[in-house]
Formats: C-alpha cells, sequence, structure tokens
C-alpha cells in the first residue's frame, strides 16, 4: 500500500475539517504498513502482514470532547465520523484539564523515512531468516528469531491552522541461538530505521556464539559484583528513568524525582556527572518525528547534564498550571558514552561479570525505582582482563538511580533495542561497580 | 511470559490489542448477522481452498472495549471502541500462512486468503517438518454465550461514572491524596470456521473494575499505594452488585465472586495510611499464608506459563522463554512438581473465569484437564499442532487470538490450584504459623524465562507471631524456586474460600498479543520460604 504523500494528505484533512462545526476540531491520520517473519526450532513458526489507515477525529465545544475514528476515505464517511465526533462531544462531561488545540506550529524536516525499508518484500523476511537458520546448521544451535518491519505516516491538521505530517520506516529484529541441549543460549538484538544496516547473519553469529560459550555455566554466590551490562541489557533498566520523568507525578510526590514539601529534584545531581542523557529527533543514528503526539515541536532536550536533572515532561495543562514550557515526552533517547568497547570494558576489570541481556524487568518500589529481574542469554565471569567461564543467571534487585551513582566508566554507544517496551536508544555498555545481585536462577 | 505492566492509563489502554475505532456506546449492543457472517467465512474458505491450502479457518471478529478513566473527581477520559474484520488462516505446502482485512467485501476476503496461501507457499522452504494437525470433527452450525447477568455495556455511562466519582470521593475523604479508578468492560463477538465444517457464534464478556490510591507523608516524602483487591473476571456487571453472602471477613473484607468497590476503596485509603506507618520487615525465612487475590499470580507464573507446551517445545524461546518442565519430566510420570496436596487443574470451561469459552479459536470444543495431581506433573496444555507430541488424540482447546488481524496460537488455560479437602478456614491456617506474614493482594512479580526463580510482592502484608496477626509490615517480598516453593505447600483452606484472580494482559508471543486468563485457588500455607526487605534510600 502506498502511503499519502504530503500534498495528498493535506488536501484529505483540510476537506475533513470543512465539515466541522464545533468550537475546535482535530484530526489525524495513521497509515501503517507492518510485515513480520517468527521463526523456532529452527523453522519459521509464524509470519504475516497488515496494512491499515486510520483517521481519529477530535471535536471540542468548550471543554466537552468527543473523538470518533473511520477507516473508510469517501466523503460520506468523512463527514460522518466528524458529526460523530461532535454528537460524543455534546454528551461528554466537561474535562477541566483540556487545554485548546495548538496553531501552527514549526517543525524540522525529518530524517525518519528510508525507502528501502519502505520496499521490503516476504520473500525478503525469508532470506534473512534462511541466513540465521544456515548459522544455526553451522553451530548446531537452535534458532529462535523475530524479524518486523514497519513504514508509517502520521499527519495532523487542526481548525486552529497546525498542520504536520511524517513518514516513518524502522526494522527490529531479535536472535536466540540456543546449544541443542539446552545448556547454553545466546541473544542478539537489532534495531534500524534502514533495512540495508541489519545483517542477521552477524547478528545469528553473536548469538551463536554467545550460545555456546555459555554452556555449563558454573554457580557463583550471589552478591554485589562489578559488572559490564552490554547496551540490550542497559536499555531495559535505563528506560524506567526515561518513562519516569513525569513532572506531574514529581509534583505530586509520586516519584523517585520527589522530595519533600511538593518539591523535585530538578535542578538537583541524581547521578554520577559522567552520565549525559538527551534526545534529538535529527541524530542520524536515532531519528525520530519532529513533532510528538499532540502536535508540539520535538527538540533537542537534555534531561541529565552532568548528572543533574535538567528537565522534566509536561503535559501542556500541567505545565500551563506551572507557568513553564510544556517539554513533550522524548521519542528517542540518547545517552552519551567513551571510546571503549565491550572488549576494551573487559580488558580493564579486575573482577566482574558481563551481562548480555536483562529480562521481566518489574518495578518493587516506585519511590526509590528499585526494580527486579534476572540475567539472561549470555552471562560470564571476567577475571584478569578476560572471561573466564560462562555462569548461571542470577535475580537481582537493583535501582538504576543507584546504578548510575555506582558508575565506573561508559563504553562506545551503539543503537539497541529494548526488549521490554521493544523501544530504541542510542547507549553505551557500562561498568558498574556494586550491583546487587540477590539469588540464582537454575534457568538458561 | 509476562502480565504487561499497568501503572498508567496510556500503558493499559496501548495493551489492549486492536484498539479499533470509536464508537458512539449505544453501537455496542448492535451485533452483526450469523448468517451474513457465514456467507463472508465461505467465501474464505472456498479462496483459500481453491488456491492449494489443505486446511483453512477464519475468524470475523468483533472486539468491543469500553474504559471509563477517572482520578480525584475528575472524569478523565470515556472510550468506546470497536475493531471488527476477519483473518484467514491456512496450511499449504506443509506450513501455515495467515492474512487479515478489515475491508469485509468479498474480494477484499478472497485477497486475504490467497495472501495467506502464498506467505504459507513462500515459508515451506524454511520448514523442518509439515505442520500435523490432530483431528477435528466439525460441529455445524453451533453458538455459544457467556452466562452474564446484566451487560455491562448496557449500563448507562452515567451509572459507572457517578460509582467511579463515588469510589473516589470515599478514598479522599478516608485521607488519600490521590486515587486514579478505572472501569474496563470488553466483548468479543466471535465467529469461527473451518474446512473441518465448524461455524461456531460465540459471546463473550470480561469486566475489571479497579483503583490505584496513593498516600504521602509530607514530613519524609515517603508515599505508599493500595491498589484495588477486585479481581478481573468474565462477567457482566452484575459483578460489581455485592451482596453480603460474597464477603469475607477478616483483617480486610475480602470478595467471592462479587465486589464491593467503594468499601474496598474506604479500607485501601485507611490501610495505604497505615502501611506509611508499618513497620519494615526483617529478612529471613517466614511461613507464609498467601490469599488468592495474591496467590492468583503465583500461580500463573510458576504453574501456568511452564505447563503451556509451546514453551516446553521452544516456540517461545526468543522472547517469553522456555520452560524446566521438558518432557522427560513428563514421561517419567513421577515428576514430584509439589506437595500431595497440589493438585492443580485447567479449565476452559468455568463460569465466571476470564477463559471460559465453548469453543477455542481453532473450533476445539473445551473442557478441564489434571495438570498436577497429588504434586506430581501429568499434563501440558496443548493445541492442535502439538497433540500428536503428547499422544494426544485431540487438541485441548488452548487456541487463542486476541484480535482478528491476530493468528491464534497456544494460549494459558485458566489454571487453578484445588481447595483443601479437609474443612479449613483463613484463620485455622493462621493459628498454626509461629513466624509468617499473611500477603493479601497481588504486587511486583518477576519470573526467569524458565520458570524456576521467582520474586513477588503483595498490597496488605501482616505479620504472624505464634498464631496470632500482631501488626502490618511494610518492604516485603519473597523469592523462591518453583519446585522448592509448591514442595513447600503445607496447608490450603477449603472450598467455602475458593476465590478467582486474574488478568487482562498475559502477554505473549512475537508480535506480542495479550489474553485473559483466570486462576483459583483458596488461601494457602506455605512454609520456610525466604523474605527480602525491598526499602532502599536513592538520597
Amino acid at each position: 500500500m502506498a502511503l499519502l504523500t504530503k500534498d495528498e494528505a493535506q488536501a484529505l484533512l483540510k476537506k475533513v475539517l470543512s465539515y466541522s462545526k464545533a468550537d475546535e476540531c482535530e484530526v489525524n491520520l495513521t497509515g501503517t504498513n507492518t510485515g513480520n517473519i517468527r521463526y523456532a526450532r529452527n523453522s519459521v513458526s509464524t509470519s504475516g502482514g497488515i496494512s491499515t489507515y486510520t483517521l481519529v477525529v477530535q471535536s471540542a465545544y468548550g471543554k466537552k470532547l468527543g473523538t470518533a475514528t473511520i477507516n473508510e476515505f469517501d466523503d460520506a464517511s468523512l463527514e460522518k465520523v466528524v458529526r460523530r465526533s461532535e454528537e460524543l462531544a455534546q454528551l461528554a462531561p466537561e474535562n477541566p484539564e483540556y487545554v485548546s488545540v495548538l496553531g501552527p506550529q514549526k517543525y524540522a524536516e525529518p530524517i525518519t523515512y528510508v525507502p528501502a525499508t519502505a520496499a521490503i518484500t516476504p520473500k525478503m523476511r525469508a532470506d534473512a531468516v534462511a541466513q540465521s537458520l544456515q548459522v544455526a546448521k553451522e553451530t548446531k544451535t537452535v534458532a529462535a528469531g523475530f524479524m518486523e518491519d514497519t513504514t508509517t505516516v502520521n499527519v495532523m491538521m487542526n481548525s486552529k491552522g497546525l498542520f504536520a505530517y511524517n513518514t516513518s520506516t524502522g526494522v527490529n529484529f531479535s536472535i536466540t541461538m540456543r546449544t541443542e541441549d539446552g545448556k547454553g543460549s545466546g541473544y542478539a538484538t537489532r534495531g534500524y530505521n534502514d533495512i540495508t544496516k541489519l545483517d542477521a547473519k552477524k547478528a545469528s553469529q553473536i548469538a551463536a556464539d554467545k550460545g555456546v560459550k555459555s554452556a555449563t555455566a558454573r554457580a557463583i554466590e550471589p552478591g554485589k559484583y562489578t559488572v559490564i551490562l552490554e547496551p540490550a541489557a542497559a536499555a531495559v533498566l535505563m528506560e524506567n528513568i526515561f518513562f519516569g520523568l513525569d513532572a506531574r507525578q514529581a509534583d505530586e510526590g509520586r516519584s523517585f524525582l520527589s522530595t519533600t514539601g511538593g518539591k523535585t529534584r530538578l535542578g538537583e545531581k541524581l547521578v554520577d556527572e559522567r552520565v549525559n542523557i538527551y534526545s534529538d529527533p535529527l541524530n542520524p543514528d536515532l531519528p525520530t518525528s519532529t513533532w510528538a503526539a499532540d502536535g508540539r515541536p520535538q527538540e533537542k532536550v537534555s534531561w541529565i547534564e552532568k548528572g543533574v536533572v535538567k528537565n522534566l515532561t509536561f503535559s501542556r495543562y500541567w505545565a500551563e498550571k506551572k507557568g513553564v514550557k510544556a517539554v513533550p515526552p522524548p521519542a528517542g533517547v540518547i545517552m552519551e558514552g567513551g571510546t571503549k568497547s565491550v572488549e576494551e570494558l573487559i580488558k580493564g576489570t579486575k573482577k566482574g561479570i558481563l551481562v548480555t541481556r536483562l529480562w521481566y524487568i518489574r518495578p518493587v518500589d516506585p519511590q526509590t525505582l528499585l526494580l527486579t529481574g534476572l540475567t539472561r542469554d549470555g552471562t560470564f565471569y571476567i577475571e584478569n582482563g578476560e572471561i573466564k567461564y560462562p555462569i548461571k543467571n542470577f535475580r537481582f534487585n537493583e535501582s538504576p538511580v543507584i546504578m548510575l551513582n555506582n558508575l565506573e566508566e561508559l563504553g562506545k554507544v551503539e543503537r539497541t533495542v529494548s526488549v521490554e517496551s521493544n523501544t530504541n536508544y542510542l547507549l553505551p555498555p557500562m561498568k558498574i561497580r556494586d550491583f546487587t545481585f540477590s539469588s540464582l536462577s537454575d534457568a538458561v | 511470559m509476562y502480565l504487561t505492566g499497568m501503572g498508567t492509563t496510556a500503558a493499559m489502554l496501548s495493551a489492549i490489542p486492536g484498539m479499533g475505532r470509536a464508537i458512539a456506546p449505544e453501537r455496542a449492543l448492535e451485533t452483526v448477522d450469523v448468517a451474513l457472517k457465514k456467507q463472508l467465512a465461505d467465501v474464505a474458505l472456498n479462496a483459500a481452498r481453491s488456491k492449494g491450502a489443505t486446511y483453512t479457518d477464519v475468524r470475523i471478529g468483533r472486539y468491543l472495549n469500553q474504559f471509563i478513566i477517572t482520578r480525584e473527581d475528575k472524569v478523565q477520559n470515556i472510550v468506546n471502541t470497536e475493531s471488527y474484520g476477519l483473518g484467514v488462516r491456512v496450511v499449504a505446502q506443509g506450513g501455515w500462512g495467515f492474512a487479515a482485512t478489515d475491508k469485509l467485501d468479498k474480494d477484499s476476503i478472497a485477497k486475504a486468503a490467497e495472501l495467506a496461501v502464498a506467505i504459507a507457499k513462500e515459508n515451506s522452504r524454511l520448514l523442518s517438518e509439515p505442520v500435523q494437525l490432530a483431528p477435528q470433527k466439525g460441529y455445524g452450525e453451533v453458538s455459544w454465550k457467556a452466562p452474564i447477568e446484566k451487560n455491562a455495556f448496557e449500563v448507562p455511562i452515567k451509572e459507572k461514572v457517578d460509582l467511579l466519582l463515588g469510589v473516589n470521593d470515599a478514598a479522599m475523604k478516608g485521607g488519600a491524596n490521590y486515587i486514579n479508578s478505572f472501569l474496563f468492560m470488553v466483548n468479543e463477538q466471535k465467529y469461527f470456521a473451518s474446512t473441518d465444517g465448524s461455524y461456531i457464534d460465540q459471546d463473550i464478556h470480561r469486566i475489571w473494575p479497579t483503583f490505584f490510591i496513593t498516600k504521602i507523608d509530607a514530613t519524609s516524602g515517603k508515599f505508599e499505594t493500595r491498589n484495588a483487591l477486585s479481581a478481573p473476571m468474565g462477567m457482566g456487571y452484575e459483578y460489581l452488585y455485592a451482596r453480603p453472602q460474597d464477603k469475607i471477613q477478616g483483617v480486610t473484607t475480602l470478595y467471592k465472586g462479587r465486589y464491593d468497590m467503594l468499601e474496598d476503596a474506604k479500607a485501601g485509603a485507611q490501610q495505604a495510611g497505615e502501611k506509611l506507618k508499618a513497620k519494615s520487615v526483617e529478612p529471613g525465612k517466614y511461613d507464609l499464608i498467601l490469599d488468592p487475590s495474591h496467590l492468583w499470580l503465583t500461580i500463573h507464573e510458576s504453574t501456568g506459563h511452564p505447563t503451556e507446551l509451546d514453551r516446553v517445545l521452544g516456540y517461545e524461546a526468543n522472547f517469553a522463554g522456555t520452560s524446566f518442565l521438558t518432557l522427560d519430566k513428563w514421561q517419567s510420570k513421577k515428576f514430584n512438581y509439589g506437595s500431595k496436596l497440589v493438585n492443580v487443574v485447567a479449565d476452559k470451561t468455568q463460569v465466571g473465569s476470564l477463559g471460559a469459552v465453548g469453543y477455542d479459536d481453532e473450533g476445539v470444543k473445551c473442557g478441564q484437564w489434571d495438570v498436577i495431581k497429588d504434586g506430581t506433573l501429568v499434563n501440558y496444555q496443548a493445541i492442535r499442532d502439538q497433540a500428536h507430541i503428547l499422544g494426544l488424540p485431540a487438541s485441548q482447546g488452548c487456541c487463542y487470538a486476541d484480535n482478528w488481524s491476530s493468528v491464534q496460537f497456544q494460549r494459558m488455560a485458566n489454571i487453578s490450584l484445588q481447595a483443601g479437602k479437609e474443612k479449613k478456614s483463613i484463620d485455622d491456617l493462621i493459628k498454626g504459623v509461629e513466624k509468617g506474614i499473611y500477603i493479601i493482594g497481588d504486587g511486583s512479580f518477576s519470573i526467569d524465562q524458565q520458570r524456576y526463580n521467582f520474586q513477588f510482592g503483595g498490597q496488605l502484608y501482616y505479620e504472624i507471631k505464634n498464631g496470632k496477626i500482631v501488626g502490618a509490615l511494610k518492604d516485603v517480598a519473597y523469592q523462591s524456586n518453583t519446585q522448592e516453593f509448591w514442595n513447600s505447600c503445607t496447608a490450603i483452606a477449603d472450598q467455602s474460600d475458593y476465590r478467582l484472580g486474574g488478568s487482562f494482559f498475559d502477554g505473549k508471543g512475537q508480535p506480542m498479543q495479550v489474553s485473559a486468563v483466570s486462576h483459583g485457588s483458596a488461601t494457602t500455607r506455605f512454609n520456610g520460604v525466604n523474605v527480602i526487605n525491598t526499602s532502599r534510600n536513592i538520597g
């Protein structure tokens, strides 16, 4: 399915708005093509594709809102969906927190769309899987993996003259390679906007290598250890900070960023001064939309600078109440790193543990952002700068805030994917001291 | 795999598959004509057959959701959605193919069926063995309806809004600083047809009222939360019409089959305050008395998931994980999963449960079977293309897709711990404990990818000393190993205490799908479990 061009989208949404009789009207159009292929036991299990277009119309009378949606695009349907949203608005209770829609905004030109990704075919997906299965055959491992590609157009227009248009592409690939006896398991994950950057074979080789080397793991005592978290392992911990930047939660006293008496940690040093976290929609390695879902421009924003909390995210309502700039939540988050590879970080480690992946991360205490979860798919003991042997998996109880105060060193940034949220980040591998492992797991 | 996070409104809404389009509330009361659905299904069956499919099934689904979302004295959102479309799954050249469409004209349906066949053929080169389906007879034209008393979609929105705002008001008057409350209602109108000759029309209802209360100590800046003790249920609005016989009185009121949301919110506000002042737990070994409002989640993670056959076989290795309950353990017929008291049953027919249906999503009539018998592993949960691996003559009916646009696969049946055979009350269980903790409500949860090592928290913790509850505790979580934990089970209350808990959002698969599932139990005792203290300081 071809995506609507900017001119086509603008004409369509103008027509929709022309039917509006409400005080305010805002229209969102999303078109998506997705395709996926899944495999396990060295064989394809499921695969499919779906294309959808959805038009959402929101009408407002004062602070009364109604929303209606449709996936048919003839004139009668377009008028019907506008009328339906208006009827719902008139029936709705007032929303005292409703903020009037935005007027025209200026957005930077996005760099999120790659034609090669949009042109992917079922055969190309099957070919990528075939490469992965070949690696499994050569290494006598059992492959289970998943590849999903998405091409999306998002368009927004409202009765105050705002117009926003963005197209984007993305592909996520993940692969687990287990030894035939089930005693070893390795993992790799990759995410890109550009499909041509995906090397399924190389990722499969890394996973197979870890799988083979992680077999016959030894048990070592739980406790506090220096760890090297690969970016995929760091992502699932770090994103709990990224998701927790909401100013209202902090102001209300129910966040790890709250202090006493309605105050927050904004402007305070929270973590080690080498920690710098920001978002930038125009970063070529992690491009994202240049506007947020409610039409606010996405700009380069520093969240943590030299360990100090520099910005929190605000809904437009909360920003208005507080008299501050309404900074939207970031779409892609970047943490600065150093120059060393994971191998170089290992070389500089006297005693420690290399963690490939962390799993089933859940909050234990929102006040301290204490999280629990387990290592998985490749955990190794390091001694005198070398990997000595694979070790059994651990459960951890650790807060990413405490972890970033125990920072030893950051490695070279790379793009990675969170297995929990499926979100892409640019993160460095990180060496952390006193990471708390609380019990052993027999899981492979 | 795991339950998706439930911390925020956005997360809850985004966890609903194929949210679909927003509709007027009254539209949910309309239904689609069965004769029309049969015509549409036949178009897909015939198109797939003509392109070379050796088996085809078609699901036409109309998925209705209503969410009412409030905080304190405000209605934040009322959302009505409908998702309607058709999914077609085929076997061609020995492999599976799937395609879906929301355009229900004959041409679009035929094209979807053809695409499913084309995908099956494209992928057949990457198969190690062809699909083997367990035999399944066609049932002809049949139907099944959930036995609800009051369709929640018929209840005026004002009544639901008034309930939630009343709940919020009670909590705020009771000292809460904040409360978020929610009412989720689901109606799945599902039609299934297959080349086996089944045309099955089903009507399924689910409801979940819940809230999160926060209480803050302004001086210290510490806060505590207390979530609702409700359960999501396979019921209509009658779940919210609580009667005296549905309540179990004790240290707090517990609910059986019906729920008094207002009463629970009042108690919740008070208990959130008590949690702030409660004693921080001393880590160590404790005997645990686990309420069904808590234990359902431990059953789900440590019994439900490891007995899913797709995990055992490795189909979830890249995401949800595999299972420690390998086939050799089942084949031995003597794998000691738990103590002799532990009897676990899979049941797709349990009235009021989230997983109850007449037929699963590949046209298999549902039933119940033993999974753990007197502490020994005796069976798994399987679907048609797995039954031959266990030597079963037929599928166990565990196939489910969360939307017409999702491909169906093996999902968890309701998996429940059977009540004790001897007459025993909650008090009887507590009386025998010297040093223990009584845990009510579900909290933090995490388990490894083969289901050995887990950690769970709760909502309310009470210290037991010498057979008596002596006060509230906080910062409690227990860690154990599945086999060790279930072998430490020493007492289960009787059937009069049996209650259901469950989840709307059990997640598995790639792309991830959610399913709703219930887990029943009576209050149960586990001896000598490792308890950790979860308090930390971040400055």
